[in-house]
């Protein structure tokens, strides 16, 4: 036994959880710390200052909150439904929605391509109703990173809205709540630790979003080049930047993390 | 005149639930069953929480549900309230917060609903606690405020479901007393459903003894308890009970007798009262005992019952003695029936120490 801060005691953990807990910590952390060492500090102002870094960083952000909204708009619906309703097929349902998690996203964005180009079913509607374009455009770069992310945030409230179960709800119907009040008032509330931890999942997710974007929105500056676009390209002839910017990458990810972290842990009391 | 009308017929779980309840306003009838007697179905159904298969209920002459016709009222436009085991406290509110609630709902505004909802906190005694999380709170605290919340939206029908059952030992009889106090101030219909026959007691007008989804028995609470017709309501009674009114030492019945004992919360001297105590406390003796027991009563043993480990000695009134004794049990082990020799009939002393004996308020 040993005595933890706050004078909890807890069993002490057996040693070959140790080791290998060690490795894998290093494999995450090491190559971070890589990454520092490797870092031009003397042109690093420089190097993350260029126009092309700049767009690329404002666009990143740009998109990424926006994605985030739309998972928000339409992935917490999406987990109700998959939580709360006794649809038949829901575990058919729940495996289509899991798919981007498991599918190489350039895959993912070659099936929006399809389904959207100029020559895709829907994308040659928009062209010949409204002259809408979606591929290789910024809204182009959302839909991708929506289609990646978008789970993170559906497992992520799911998970909290069967933690929670429907008892909340029921106490809130027999105060005289209609559902869409209980829904407002009580259960977004109680899942919101849920809410916050799947949407910084999904925002990370977003920001890193490489093989999708690629694939369905191309590599224009300003436009649809993001960091991770503009970073692997850089990697390609010009390493100091390409370094500078990931360390740019890792760094708003950690403050992304570290912001909300402490958040959901004391979210709601 | 009722005010709740309910037959229930349904299915679940591996038991049939049948039973027609009647509530009349102002009315706190309680239903006493073991666990799995289909208790919880029952609320669940008037509250609108499960469909039953067959039913009719109708509050205050509002068809809540008629499968006949297959209409339903959904739980929210009901007017129906439930107070569970758990408070549930809507958790990212303050106690406030949570009591204004149902009134919000109402369409009450912001400041009104937050004064009512002060109200009813002090009316629990909790005053003070309004701007308390519920995880600042303890159990009893939180519970008298899920009291506080649900009397808020005053509801045509409040459910009580076992609402003492997951507090402990030290902190129930304080919520019971608030929640006696607060239902009878307001005159609240209420249907309360207990596996403990002291909040039958403590709670209730009438009794109505479920057993297997059906009812075995049904009356006035004191009645039911003291002259148990089946069975089942003997062996969920269990308990040794005296009616009459609350005194300093403890009991006085309506003869004149004093019964020594406890009280379980402050009751005023004349108050309405009954001392409860297991049959398994009395001693059982031949000579008038000497020694401490404070309460020795002189009965005629009319029938011994067999049950399991022990025998139960059910009493009679001795002659020339209280007849308020008739029906009192208690149970001793078949070597000292054996030892003692007794026989219906016989004339014996029924002990009682004070500390065993424990009075509580009672409804009426």
């Amino acid at each position: 036994m040993r005595t933890r801060r706050g004078g909890a005691t807890t069993l002490a953990l057996p040693w070959p959880v140790w080791v290998p807990a060690v490795v894998g910590f290093g494999l995450i952390a090491v190559p971070v710390a890589g990454l520092v060492l490797r870092t031009n500090w003397a042109d690093f102002g420089a190097l993350i200052t260029t126009p092309a870094a700049l767009d690329a960083l404002w666009l990143s952000l740009q998109t990424g909150l926006v994605s985030t909204a739309l998972c928000l708009l339409l992935g917490t619906p999406l987990a109700l439904v998959l939580a709360r309703s006794d649809l038949p097929g829901l575990a058919v349902l729940r495996s289509i929605v899991l798919l981007p998690l498991v599918l190489p996203p350039v895959v993912g964005g070659l099936t929006l391509l399809f389904l959207l180009g100029r020559t895709g079913p829907i994308g040659q509607l928009l062209d010949a109703w409204f002259g809408i374009t979606v591929p290789f455009s910024t809204e182009a770069v959302v839909l991708a990173q929506t289609f990646v992310a978008m789970p993170f945030l559906v497992v992520s409230l799911e998970g909290a809205l069967r933690t929670a179960g429907e008892r909340y709800e029921v106490v809130a119907a027999t105060l005289g709540a209609p559902p869409l009040t209980a829904l407002r008032r009580v259960t977004l509330p109680v899942v919101l630790p849920g809410l916050v931890s799947g949407s910084v999942l999904a925002f990370a997710r977003a920001l890193g979003e490489f093989g999708a974007t690629i694939a369905f929105a191309g590599n224009l500056q300003g436009t649809t080049q993001t960091l991770p676009l503009l970073i692997y390209i850089q990697s390609q002839n010009d390493l100091d930047g390409a370094v500078a910017m990931s360390l740019v990458l890792v760094v708003v990810a950690v403050l992304v993390i570290v912001a909300t972290r402490t958040r959901d842990v004391s979210g709601v009391r | 005149m009722t005010a709740l009308e309910a037959r229930v017929t349904t299915r679940r779980g591996g038991f049939t639930l049948d039973v027609a309840v009647e509530v009349a306003p102002g009315e706190v009838v309680a239903v006493l069953g073991a666990n799995g007697s289909g208790k919880s179905t029952l609320l669940g159904t008037l509250a609108g929480l499960h469909a039953p298969e067959h039913a009719r209920i109708t509050l205050g002459g509002r068809v809540l549900t008629d499968t006949a016709a297959r209409f339903a009222v959904p739980a929210h436009r009901r007017r129906v309230g439930l107070l569970s085991q758990q408070a549930l406290l809507f958790p990212h509110l303050t106690a406030r917060d949570n009591v204004a609630f149902g009134p919000r709902c109402a369409g009450r505004g912001r400041r009104a609903a937050r004064a009512a909802a002060e109200e009813r906190l002090a009316d629990v005694g909790l005053g003070e606690l309004a701007e308390r999380r519920p995880s600042e709170l303890s159990g009893g605290q939180a519970q008298r405020v899920a009291i506080a919340r649900a009397l808020a939206v005053e509801p045509e029908l409040l459910l009580l479901d076992e609402p003492f059952a997951a507090l402990d030992v030290d902190a129930a009889p304080a919520v019971r007393s608030v929640l006696r106090r607060v239902v009878r101030q307001t005159g609240q219909t209420t249907l309360l459903v207990t596996h403990d026959v002291v909040d039958a007691v403590v709670l209730a007008d009438r009794l109505v003894v479920l057993a297997d989804g059906a009812v075995v028995e049904e009356g006035p609470t004191a009645e039911v308890l003291a002259r148990p017709r089946s069975a089942f309501a003997a062996r969920v009674a269990g308990l040794d009970l005296v009616g009459g009114a609350a005194s300093a030492a403890g009991l006085t019945t309506p003869e004149g007798a004093t019964v020594h004992g406890r009280a379980s919360e402050e009751l005023a001297d004349g108050e309405p009262a009954v001392a409860v105590f297991p049959p398994s406390a009395v001693a059982v003796h031949r000579k008038h005992p000497e020694g401490s027991p404070r309460n020795v009563l002189p009965v005629r043993l009319a029938a011994l019952e067999p049950r399991g480990e022990v025998v139960r000695l059910r009493a009679a009134a001795a002659p020339g003695g209280p007849g308020w004794v008739e029906g009192l049990a208690a149970d001793v082990t078949p070597a000292a029936v054996a030892e003692l020799g007794v026989e219906p009939g016989d004339e014996l002393w029924f002990a009682v120490k004070a500390t065993e004996v424990a009075v509580h308020p009672r409804r009426r």
